[in-house]
């Protein structure tokens, strides 16, 4: 199962490879994103606190962008049969799991790299504290955001719907990791804040298991 | 027959006594309430507003568990309980939140302050919404049952870290937030016998009255797909 998945995460990988479509557009749209904030800052200095809200506002929606055309490219080039044909659920959503948390990662150590060039208030103080948010936010972030797309998918791909659906799913983590970061700005230690990061994980951990407990029922729609 | 009297009276004797029994310091009469230091007067709604939130989160709780339930045994009739259970929620939801602001005004001055009981009520309305749009997207009726019913399961279990974990560990306004002083931790309600009394009383009450409208509910939309059929 696992070579299998890990095949389908790399013609996930060389097909988009091939054209780049949706790397290209997600660095144009974090640039136009970045762009219109700091158009709209101008020569104000913005606190920390915001710096942290705006830092999330672009990671939720440049993965609400990119994440959906892990299903619905297959729906629109009709191989969602010859997948049904080689693999399990189980498989398929492991190789698009994997597929779109490596683009999750790659957009957002960009979208960092942007900030931190960028934004005054974005200095991390708490190193270990950052990178365990980061990392488990993308988690959870790729995990729902790939279960919600393959809802999208079957309902005939509608673009507009995808945020909808994945907000409020998403808030607990969007909102967790915003405090987190906050938290990271101010240089507080990992000991004090540990009902947020176990907020996280737990979330993680659910959603990993809610969206291999119903893929069967989505998939086979 | 019976029960609707009873909830007749129940709902009559919760009203009169959440609205007019008075608040003492040292309640020693049945009908006396406790004085909570920073509620006061205004802890009265928690009669009307706790139960409106309360049967927000059992229609979730409902739709959830008939999602389920069409998932196991694809029976379509499971999946107009769920969305009858949904339509119920979202309106004792928009009736929480709406209670919830009236009395903010009253309690900490504004309508509306983003206190994290705010946020997840928000959150809660915004689940209902997507999950009645997403309905109305799809045509066909058993795709529309599944999905609606998986959605309905991945929404019901981020619930609890809206209503019970989020408002618990973060600071906030709302009487049980993290640094709570006043009024306590919401499970440790510093409400005499009396006030808790009437309080589950009126829980139940709700209760009963939301069971009753769904099942009208569920029999009026079964009744108009068998005229259809008819006709």
């Amino acid at each position: 199962m696992l070579e299998k998945s890990y095949n389908i995460f790399i013609k996930d990988l060389k097909s988009e490879l091939r054209t780049r479509y949706a790397i290209n557009s997600l660095v144009m749209f974090i640039l136009v994103a970045i762009s219109v904030i700091l158009f709209s800052i101008g020569n104000e200095k913005i606190q920390p606190e915001l710096t942290a809200g705006l830092y999330w506002v672009v990671i939720f929606f440049s993965a609400m962008s990119g994440l959906s055309r892990a299903f619905v490219s297959e729906e629109e080039r009709g191989t969602t049969l010859t997948l049904h044909l080689i693999a399990s659920p189980d498989t398929i959503l492991s190789g698009k799991i994997l597929f779109n948390l490596t683009l999750t990662f790659f957009i957002n150590v960009i979208i960092t790299f942007v900030y931190a060039a960028f934004f005054e208030g974005f200095v991390i103080k708490n190193f270990v504290l950052f990178l365990v948010t980061f990392i488990f936010g993308n988690i959870g972030l790729a995990v729902s955001s790939t279960i919600i797309a393959s809802i999208i998918a079957k309902a005939g791909s509608k673009g507009t719907l995808y945020p909808v659906l994945s907000f409020p799913i998403l808030l607990p983590l969007i909102l967790s990791c915003v405090q987190l970061t906050i938290f990271c700005f101010d240089g507080t230690s990992i000991d004090t804040h540990f009902y947020e990061l176990a907020i996280v994980v737990s979330y993680d951990v659910i959603m990993i298991t809610v969206s291999y407990l119903l893929f069967d029922f989505i998939w086979k729609e | 027959m019976y029960w609707k009297i009873l909830l007749f009276v129940l709902m009559v004797f919760v009203s009169i006594a959440g609205i007019t029994f008075p608040i003492v310091d040292k309640p020693s009469a049945w009908y006396e309430f406790p004085f909570i230091p920073g509620l006061g007067e205004n802890a009265k709604i928690i009669f009307f507003h706790v139960p409106t939130a309360w049967l927000t989160v059992i229609a979730f709780l409902m739709s959830c568990i008939y999602g389920f339930r069409y998932l196991r045994n694809k029976n379509l009739n499971d999946d107009v309980k769920a969305y009858v259970a949904n339509q119920l929620g979202i309106v004792f939801c928009i009736l929480a939140t709406v209670t919830g602001a009236v009395w903010a005004k009253f309690a900490w001055g504004a309508f509306w302050s983003w206190d994290p009981r705010q946020t997840s009520i928000f959150a809660l309305l915004l689940i209902y919404g997507a999950w009645f749009a997403l309905r109305s997207s799809i045509e066909s009726e058993e795709k529309r049952a599944t999905l609606s019913s998986v959605y309905s399961i991945i929404a019901f279990v981020t619930v609890p870290f809206f209503i019970f974990i989020m408002p618990r560990i973060m600071t906030g306004l709302h009487p049980g937030s993290a640094d709570d002083e006043t009024s306590g931790p919401i499970v440790n309600f510093k409400m005499n016998e009396n006030m808790l009394l009437i309080f589950f009383i009126s829980l139940i009450a709700f209760t009963i009255l939301y069971f009753w409208m769904w099942y009208i509910g569920y029999k009026s939309i079964l009744l108009k797909e068998k005229l259809q059929k008819n006709y």
